[in-house]
């Protein structure tokens, strides 16, 4: 990827906000969310989940289930094709469980059945004959060398001595001499935050609709955050061509990193495959909470120095994740986000990760960042605090820019934080007057952002119109931001493009819509899909007019001649070219394909105030800033959108949500009645304030906008909690309980 | 030659060093060359890694060019939500 691909131009459509395509559909119960789909002949499908966190499986009876009349199919973990290995292997096995369920929810048996009551029926005669485990589920207790096991063989190859074999990971980041940096402190903070495992809180539950034919090949229709990986994933699994198995992804009601895998699509084909008949599958809510994929939970000691005036001489982190009963790698951009706001000349972040008895942790928007973020931005500000600073300041005294070499490794590029804590210093936010029992907090947050394999095809019309075809599930408003880039680049109106979303046999693979890498990387594609089609239509018109290519250009919708040989023409509308398109070579299509990279990262600022009542514990989020850099912001009411959304999962990370589970090792509150997210009444209006530092690796200078959002919450919010009460709590979710004792601790 | 830096948890296999020199002038050729000269970065490499080369992170992008004296950080595989 070119990192000249921004080119700083005037701008017609980009930046102006259009209605979006999915708005009517959406309000008036048009549009087709997952369990929406039906085919004739359907038939329901129920999984039976185990009661235990921990148990090996000694036998399962299936045959009085297989009995029940209007029972089409029975199946178990073992009917899948032993052909999934490594990661495959592990994502179908938190699927179907086979041999030992590994968690409270953990499936263990699946029917289809001709309605939802008779496939209930059949679940209730399946008998699991469980023996039961000793089980682990928090942090703590799984890493000590005598903690239950919870799958053997998993110890991560890098691990250091003294740490159970539930310890699948180890990573270490940073460059300096640390005891030389701690030297120079006048000030040195050491504490261990605490955060619990949450969930993305999605609105629609997993569903999905499977067919597969007698000749082995299969249509899918399912939500998801990316069809061609639920493809590749069910292909492997099922051991398919993945050519035999088409799928088409539906609206989504939220993913936030959660459908980025697949929970019930194999089982849902492997049923259908039984039964000779269409499946759907469709997850209750505690379902979705008990096997779906959460966020890791996480512990974390830091340790920073710093001087009397504000200077950070050295940091360091020992960040702990659990994220269920298989390995994950999200302790890597934990790690590496932690101290990414920061130009230190002494940083080291080390990263460990343990199996527990919970379900597999998926990814949760900017997965590992919030985590490791919070306890470094809560010791920053403890500092500030100690020391008599300002936080902003502080940061900026500290902050990472051009040229920084990065606390994991890179040297930085382009990136605005700077910009972001002058402008949020700036704010009248920052300065507005606070009553009692009110605080006010901020913190920094960082993401990387991310590219990936991406292929786009625009279509001309015999009309004039455009119709794009991507192949990312549209989360955050991205038809409208292709509809846009592809007017742009074309010079005709917004609503002359209709942007679709291709199923798996219409485009060449597309990565999951994950890493803020849509606008920019399917962006990308777009533009260049435009501009090949402009290429091709300038040619049309130079065959018209006898000219040669090269002597004609694109202007406003117009092909026109250029150049002193080019002679005299009438301008030429896009719609004439179109409509001439059969006589001049064909249809004109416009496409590209790339691995994109150079997304370039993100920073992001927030302000936060809070009133904590000192007789409850209760906390009200009163006012709340977020500054953050989009790079180029397309359509900006969806950027804003973006970071309010961000902002708002933050805060219910902070004050309330947090799986519990009992001794028993069964989670306690899969539901939202007990599992509190905020919703909008419990809410400021978020402010916003979008910088645009264009992004060098982006035709338009785009960077993703999509995760940074929900990386300074925690620790805004624990800062501002910190400057209320007066005691720096260590542990999320600060639930009026917690925070109440506090205040009495305190006395 | 390019000197190319790696996380702390790989220095088991670089013999204790940060930043080792390998004969490359492409992505590929660093991996290959990592690969060849240190055996034990091959688990990891197999796994997947990104690198970074001159400060933009690049995934699996084989044929990229990199001068001997580009900045290149290997990383671990990148994701996201």
């Amino acid at each position: 990827m070119a990192l000249d691909e921004y080119q700083k131009r005037d701008f017609k459509i980009i930046g102006t906000t259009p209605v979006r395509p999915d708005g009517v559909d959406k309000v008036t119960g048009r549009a087709q969310y997952g369990a929406d789909f039906y085919l004739p002949g359907m038939l329901v499908g129920k999984m039976l989940r185990s009661p235990h966190a921990h148990a090996r499986i000694k036998s399962i009876d299936v045959s009085a289930a297989k009995a029940l009349p209007g029972v089409k199919a029975v199946v178990t973990g073992a009917d899948f094709p032993a052909t999934a290995k490594g990661d495959t292997l592990d994502v179908q096995e938190h699927c179907l469980a086979n041999g030992v369920a590994l968690y409270d929810g953990h499936a263990v048996a699946a029917v289809a059945a001709v309605d939802a009551n008779v496939a209930k029926q059949a679940l209730k005669l399946i008998k699991v004959d469980y023996e039961i485990l000793p089980h682990v589920t928090n942090i703590e207790d799984a890493i000590k060398p005598d903690a239950p096991i919870v799958q053997a063989g998993r110890r991560g190859r890098h691990v250091p001595e003294g740490y159970s074999d539930n310890c699948t990971g180890w990573c270490e980041f940073g460059h300096g001499d640390l005891e030389a940096g701690f030297a120079k402190a006048d000030k040195i903070i050491t504490r261990t935050f605490k955060t619990s495992s949450t969930h993305q809180g999605y609105i629609e539950p997993n569903a999905c609709l499977a067919n597969m034919g007698a000749d082995g090949r299969a249509d899918m229709w399912c939500c998801t955050q990316g069809h061609f990986q639920v493809r590749n994933l069910c292909a492997q699994i099922m051991d398919m061509d993945q050519s035999a198995l088409r799928v088409t992804a539906s609206e989504i009601g939220g993913g936030f990193g959660g459908k980025t895998t697949v929970f019930i699509e194999p089982v849902a084909l492997l049923l259908s495959q039984k039964a000779g008949l269409p499946v759907k599958l469709v997850m209750t809510r505690d379902e979705v909470f008990k096997a779906s994929g959460p966020t890791v939970a996480s512990m974390t000691d830091v340790r920073i120095g710093m001087t009397n005036d504000g200077k950070i001489t050295a940091g360091d982190a020992l960040i702990r994740y659990e994220g269920g009963a298989w390995p994950n790698s999200t302790i890597f951009p934990g790690a590496q986000s932690a101290f990414a706001s920061y130009d230190l000349e002494a940083v080291r972040a080390q990263g460990l990760n343990t199996l527990t008895n919970r379900p597999l942790q998926a990814a949760y928007r900017a997965p590992g960042a919030p985590q490791s973020t919070y306890a470094v931005e809560a010791v920053v500000d403890e500092l500030c605090e100690v020391l008599g600073l300002d936080p902003i300041d502080v940061r900026l005294k500290n902050a990472a820019q051009k040229g920084t070499k990065s606390s994991y490794g890179p040297t930085y590029d382009d990136i605005g934080l700077i910009q972001l804590l002058e402008a949020a210093k700036a704010h009248p936010h920052y300065s507005a007057p606070l009553g009692p029992n009110q605080g006010r907090g901020i913190s920094n947050g960082f993401w990387f952002n991310f590219g990936g394999e991406t292929s786009v095809s625009l279509a001309l019309n015999f009309d004039g119109t455009i119709t794009l075809v991507e192949g990312n599930p549209d989360i955050g408003g991205s038809r409208a931001a292709m509809s846009m880039m592809a007017a742009e680049e074309l010079g005709i109106a917004y609503e002359k493009v209709r942007t679709i979303v291709a199923d798996t046999a219409s485009l060449g693979h597309n990565e999951v819509t994950h890493g803020s890498r849509v606008t920019f990387a399917v962006g990308l594609a777009t533009i260049k899909a435009a501009r090949a089609a402009k290429a091709e239509m300038c040619r049309r018109a130079a065959k018209i007019w006898g000219i040669d290519a090269d002597a004609v250009v694109w202007e406003d919708g117009f092909a026109k001649p250029a150049g002193a040989n080019a002679g005299e023409h009438d301008p030429m509308p896009i719609e004439k070219i179109a409509a001439d398109s059969p006589r001049t070579g064909g249809p004109i299509v416009g496409h590209h394909e790339v691995t994109a990279d150079g997304a370039g990262v993100s920073f992001g600022v927030h302000i936060c105030d809070i009133e904590v009542d000192p007789e409850t514990g209760f906390t009200k989020v009163l006012r709340y800033t977020v500054l953050q850099d989009a790079g180029k912001a397309i359509h900006p009411d969806y950027v804003e959108g973006q970071m309010q959304g961000g902002a708002v999962q933050g805060i219910g990370w902070a004050l309330n949500e947090e799986y519990i589970y009992g001794e028993d090792g069964r989670l306690q509150n899969a539901g939202f009645l007990d599992y509190r997210i905020p919703v909008a009444s419990d809410l400021p209006k978020i402010d916003t304030v979008i910088l645009e530092i264009p992004n060098p690796g982006h035709p338009y200078g785009v960077r993703g906008v999509g995760e940074t959002g929900i990386v300074p919450p925690l620790a805004a919010i624990s800062n501002a909690m910190s400057r209320t009460i007066g005691v720096r709590m260590a542990e999320l979710p600060m639930s009026p309980p917690r925070v109440l004792k506090a205040i009495k601790e305190k006395g | 030659m390019v000197m190319v830096t790696v996380w702390g948890s790989l220095r088991a296999f670089t013999d204790d060093r940060a930043a080792v020199e390998v004969e490359a002038s492409t992505f590929k050729e660093v991996l290959d060359a990592l690969s060849r000269d240190y055996p034990g970065l091959q688990v990891q490499i197999k796994a997947g890694v990104s690198m970074a080369i001159d400060g933009v992170i690049y995934k699996d992008a084989w044929f990229t060019p990199i001068r001997p004296d580009s900045e290149v950080v290997l990383m671990p595989l990148m994701v996201g939500g």
